[in-house]
């Protein structure tokens, strides 16, 4: 075999601590090296270059990279390589950088252990074997997991792209948080207004199937190939036949149902539409309110139905889908700030979360968009906001800023004073973030124009006075004062939390989630789209906190990767997946147990049961090499053979 | 179980009737305790503010005799006092501090200490709510009652491990159970003001009449306390309160015991009743005998 | 007791402590401050004093973010010339002359309430007692008042084994030349019993004593090492 080493400097991120010209004369003397050098920057146009001319030149049939992580340019070199005619997959990297040279100072330590990296590289290489990818047909579907203005905007980019959509939403209507409301910040503008649009067009389009009151049970396959398993959680209406009329709402006699859609401000019937402007238009009963489906008699919104939809006796049912492509549109929920005591624990009705404020707000809301108390329905004069509640709070482990809060504090203080002129409102907040476009001068509005007073600090405690009112003790930081507000009514900016579920789906989808349940984007700033599997994509909150333009800005990103996806009729496999030797398989199905992707199957071969794995789904993780007691599986391009030639080339050094 | 009781200095001196209710309702209640001898004080907060190697010592000293006795456990019914007994058993499991403190001592401290507890909390474990509420002869009902902790009782919560430390219950869970009516009281963890009110008045008579005021406002018959410091802030100290609010206040502040004692049928008398400044005098016709309810 | 015995005592324990007078002219709250080395005028920072109030107090003085949270729960805030939440931030930025300056640390009434609602788990109080602790040790108690009423307390314990309340009183008025502390509540006091007029007794007496004795030695051994 004919190697040739390259050893980059990367500038003086290498270099800065390796002696790169001693490197490359070690290397030159290693098995099978012909030819070894120290390019400036190997990535760069003329660096690549050089490695065509030198593979040309010297006859290579392999070539050493030692640079920085293959996560960054491995698929580059190997379609350096791939042009100067080697096979891709005769090319190996040493990283040098994030595991050398950033993370020692000792230059002479460095070069030795940089030179070893080399060593294994070219031990590896010399077992490589040429592998070849294959092509496999791409289902051109796509599944978006939720409904929010996020997944909304991924279906419609999708389905307009000619790309047929199935999205699937928990509730009973699309719309998501945004649909709950008022007013929109920085141009507040009707968020109905803007969003109804869009829930209609999701309707209407002739290629998105909407599944909602659904929930994504199960998922199989892999990139261009997924099976998704729905499960549709009984509504208790048939929704071919509901027309939406709402009759049944008015005749329920059950009206103490919780009113989710209106955060628990007021309450609903048990047969519920959760707004006019739902999507779809269909009832829904909830189960635990329900008379008739707590055993007790009743039936009254059968018997008012014109068209006879009320089914009492409906099951979960299961649809499954096929799709090329998944896009998590999760979104977030608030977090339970009951937990704070010193907040009343919810026990005080005017201490409420922002989000109930909007639908105090919202002309759909129960109130018909007159901000009332909710303790004695009477019109607040003085409005306490505190922001960074469960957020920024490490003492609840939630460190991390919900990124919006401040922007809807300032509208819903802005949105106070027009609908209660003689209002005062008071912002309590730490820092004011606010580096949108028009956001710094919105803010700037509600205190200028607005007259809302923001005072810099934590409040310590809200409690009722004894009097009708409650008691809020902050602090003015600024002015290093305690401060005490009397207050009609409290408006806590919650802080989000990943979507309830979301850990679940991850696992079911296969992608890493952050410690909080935030799904992980593949790359913080050049993938924020895309997951570490291929195929799934991510928009809106579900992946981190984000405003609604960021969120629409990035339910069009993942459509344009699925687009993407989706341009071409084939995908290649990678070829670095297991294979099974028939002749050392005992069929003891171990392999096939401890497989994460379900990729490895068994089959009777000549009347003796045999592994078998499934090339388009092996994801190349190994574990199945390391499980077979008889050495049965290997995977290729990482070899036992290879792994140990750099166990014992390490050793003898 | 071997009960030990320390009493702390203030049971000898301004609470003289929180001790004598205390011994009372425990008698009443069937649950034995044994006064440590030759107790000392805990060193209480100035101790802690000028040496936490003095503060221990002072406790040890008082811990040791309990664990010597073979106490199972060791009760007192004040907050500040069992603070400073948690406070110095946790320093204790270091070695080096425990050396420190050792030095201060005659003999070093025993190895293996009793664990403490409040008298209040004593008695929410020994005894639960039904139990209490058969035992009673008196119903409590009409009478409008706020429970008011303190801040030691809860806090810090991982030392003292009582409750919600936002929002402790156990006060109103007994006195409910007896027929009280209960007003949730949002500042019951509140400081009263502590033991400011000698060197610095303002201090005390501000945060007492804070605590005052809200009850006044939430139309509390009386403030339930279990800190002998508290209950002197609240009662003794109430007309430099009231002058600080401008305004009078009037409310009785009687221990837990006291009220316990009440419902248990234990004459006024021997609960030490008539030592409270603010009379609770005008209370004490809404007590009735208990009539047993139909369903019994 | 006679009372010139109790002082005796108290002093062998508790040294006086040089005039305060002295610190707080020199300085005035508003001077500015000084972050990097410098000549010109305004206060100097202590390098490694956040470090050893950190230590110390096994807190991480560092985690503050400046929510006032601290303060805004605060009983005592009103009485505060500095705010809690300022004096976190003083230590964080080694300004340990405006620390030792401010009289809130002998003004906290240790009710711990910052500590319970800090959003970083900063046990505040105990930094506040931390600082009191290093603060005497460098003989810059700024609110005499409290700490001789902490001694007049400390000084019963040494006699008696316990607290003496009426003792604690004399003894107090007599060091603060308060002569009138609390004598609204003498009436009320007296027709209720609500004070033993006598101090209780008890063997153990002799062994707080020995404590105090104990104490007392290791401090001046501690002073002298110093």
């Amino acid at each position: 075999m004919r190697i040739g080493v390259f050893i980059c400097h990367c500038g003086s991120n290498i270099a800065g601590t390796v002696d790169c010209a001693r490197v490359a004369s070690l290397a030159a003397g290693y098995p099978d090296v012909v030819y070894a050098t120290y390019p400036m920057y190997t990535c760069a146009e003329p660096g690549q270059a050089a490695i065509e001319q030198a593979i040309h030149e010297h006859r290579l049939d392999g070539v050493v990279v030692a640079s920085c992580s293959p996560r960054m340019h491995e698929p580059t070199f190997r379609k350096t390589v791939e042009r100067a005619g080697l096979n891709p997959y005769m090319f190996e990297m040493a990283n040098i950088r994030e595991h050398v040279s950033w993370i020692g100072r000792d230059i002479e330590a460095n070069t030795h252990k940089a030179a070893e990296l080399v060593l294994l590289a070219v031990e590896k290489l010399r077992r490589n074997r040429p592998l070849y990818s294959r092509e496999f047909p791409v289902t051109r579907r796509v599944l978006i997991i939720g409904g929010g203005v996020a997944g909304i905007q991924a279906a419609l980019d999708c389905a307009e792209g000619g790309i047929p959509v199935v999205l699937v939403e928990r509730e009973a209507t699309i719309g998501g948080k945004m649909a709950k409301l008022d007013k929109t910040f920085p141009t507040v503008d009707c968020s109905a207004c803007i969003l109804g649009p869009k829930m209609v067009d999701v309707a209407q389009h002739p290629l998105i199937t909407l599944y909602a009151h659904a929930e994504v049970e199960e998922i199989s396959g892999y990139v261009g190939n997924f099976s998704v398993k729905i499960r549709k959680r009984a509504t208790y209406v048939d929704w071919s036949k509901c027309t939406g009329c709402g009759t049944c709402m008015e005749k329920c006699p059950s009206k103490k149902a919780t009113d989710r859609f209106n955060e628990g401000i007021a309450t609903t019937t048990a047969i519920t539409i959760a707004f006019p402007q739902a999507i779809p238009k269909k009832a829904v009963i909830a189960k635990d309110f329900c008379r008739q489906l707590s055993g007790k008699k009743c039936g009254v919104c059968a018997k008012v139905c014109p068209t006879g939809a009320i089914d009492y006796d409906m099951q979960d049912t299961f649809v499954t889908e096929n799709v090329g492509s998944i896009v998590a549109a999760t979104g977030y929920d608030l977090m339970d700030w009951t937990v704070y005591g010193q907040y009343g624990h919810g026990r005080y009705p005017d201490v409420i979360s922002s989000l109930a404020y909007e639908r105090l707000m919202n002309a759909s809301g129960p109130t018909e968009g007159h901000i009332l108390r909710p303790s004695d329905g009477r019109e607040p004069k003085s409005i306490v906001f505190v922001q960074c509640v469960g957020s920024r709070d490490p003492s609840l482990n939630r460190p991390y800023c919900s990124g919006f809060c401040c922007m809807y504090t300032a509208k819903q203080a802005i949105l106070t004073k027009d609908h209660i002129p003689d209002s005062q409102s008071y912002v309590f907040y730490m820092d004011i973030r606010a580096p949108g476009k028009m956001y710094d001068e919105f803010t700037r509005r509600a205190q200028e124009e607005y007259g809302t007073q923001y005072i810099r600090g934590r409040v310590s405690q809200i409690f009722p006075n004894g009097k009708g009112q409650l008691t809020v003790m902050g602090m003015d930081t600024l002015l290093g004062k305690p401060v005490e507000i009397t207050a009609d009514l409290v408006v806590l900016a919650v802080g989000i939390e990943a979507s309830r579920g979301a850990r679940e789906l991850a696992e079911k989808l296969r992608i890493s989630y952050d410690a909080y349940g935030f799904f992980m984007e593949s790359h913080v700033k050049l993938k924020p789209v895309e997951t570490n599997t291929a195929g799934v994509f991510l928009a809106g909150v579900c992946q981190g906190a984000k405003d609604i333009p960021a969120s629409v800005a990035q339910g069009s990103a993942a459509a344009a990767k699925v687009l993407t996806l989706f341009a071409r009729d084939c995908l290649a496999s990678n070829p670095q997946i297991a294979h099974v030797d028939n002749k050392r398989c005992v069929g003891c199905g171990k392999c096939v147990r401890c497989c994460p992707f379900g990729a490895i199957s068994t089959c009777t071969v000549r009347g003796e049961e045999k592994a078998e794995v499934i090339e388009t789904m092996c994801q190349g993780c190994g574990l199945c090499t390391a499980t077979c007691p008889q050495g049965a599986i290997q995977l290729a391009h990482a070899t036992d053979d290879q792994i140990l030639a750099e166990v014992d080339a390490l050793c003898q050094i | 179980m071997h009960l030990a009781y320390f009493p702390g200095c203030s049971a000898k001196g301004s609470s003289l009737d929180y001790e004598l209710s205390t011994q009372a309702v425990l008698n009443a209640l069937g649950i034995t305790v044994w006064e440590i001898d030759d107790w000392n004080c805990c060193g209480s907060t100035p101790a802690h503010a000028v040496s936490t190697e003095l503060s221990s010592a002072l406790c040890a000293r008082n811990l040791d005799l309990a664990a010597k006795a073979g106490a199972d456990q060791l009760l007192t019914p004040c907050p500040s006092c069992l603070s400073n007994f948690r406070a110095t058993a946790k320093r204790l499991e270091d070695p080096d501090f425990r050396e420190k403190v050792n030095a201060l001592l005659d003999t070093p401290c025993a190895e293996t200490l009793p664990p403490t507890s409040s008298v209040l909390q004593a008695i929410g474990e020994l005894v639960d709510c039904e139990t209490l509420a058969k035992k009673a002869t008196i119903s409590l009902k009409g009478l409008k009652l706020v429970a008011y902790y303190g801040c030691l009782m809860s806090r810090p919560p991982e030392l003292m491990h009582f409750e919600d430390p936002e929002n402790p219950m156990l006060i109103e869970r007994m006195l409910e159970a007896l027929g009280a009516e209960m007003l949730d009281f949002p500042l019951k963890t509140a400081c009263c003001g502590a033991a400011f009110g000698i060197p610095k008045r303002p201090l005390t008579a501000q945060n007492s009449g804070r605590i005052l005021e809200l009850a006044a406002n939430l139309g509390a018959d009386a403030i339930v306390t279990c800190c002998p410091l508290c209950q002197m802030n609240l009662d003794l100290r109430q007309a430099q309160a009231e002058k600080a609010m401008g305004r009078h206040f009037g409310l009785p502040v009687p221990y837990f015991t006291q009220i316990l004692g009440l419902a248990l049928g234990i004459a006024p008398q021997d609960l030490g009743l008539a030592k409270l400044v603010v009379p609770m005098d005008a209370l004490l016709p809404k007590l009735a005998p208990k009539t047993s309810a139909p369903n019994a | 007791m006679p009372c010139r015995q109790l002082i005796h005592h108290m002093e062998a324990a508790f040294p006086p402590r040089p005039s305060q007078r002295a610190i707080h002219a020199e300085y005035s709250m508003n001077e500015t401050i000084r972050l990097s080395k410098s000549s010109s005028p305004g206060v100097a920072a202590s390098p490694s004093f956040s470090q050893e109030v950190a230590s110390t107090s096994k807190q991480p003085i560092h985690t503050c973010y400046q929510c006032g949270n601290c303060s805004a729960g605060c009983p005592a805030a009103f009485a505060y010339d500095l705010q809690v939440n300022q004096i976190m931030r003083a230590v964080q930025l080694n300004q340990k002359d405006l620390v030792y300056r401010a009289k809130s640390l002998w003004l906290c009434l240790g009710c711990a309430t910052c500590s319970l609602r800090c959003p970083n788990n900063i046990d505040v109080a105990c930094v506040m007692e931390t600082l009191r602790h290093m603060a005497r040790a460098e003989k810059k108690a700024t609110v005499p008042v409290v700490e001789k009423f902490w001694l007049s307390f400390l000084n019963m314990i040494r006699t008696f084994g316990r607290s003496y309340e009426i003792g604690t009183m004399v003894l107090f008025m007599l060091r603060s030349l308060r002569l009138t502390t609390d004598v609204d509540l003498a009436p009320q006091a007296l027709v209720k019993r609500k004070l033993g007029l006598l101090p209780h007794t008890h063997q153990g007496r002799e062994a707080v004593g020995r404590i105090f004795t104990r104490f007392h030695e290791l401090q001046c051994k501690a002073r002298e090492g110093r």
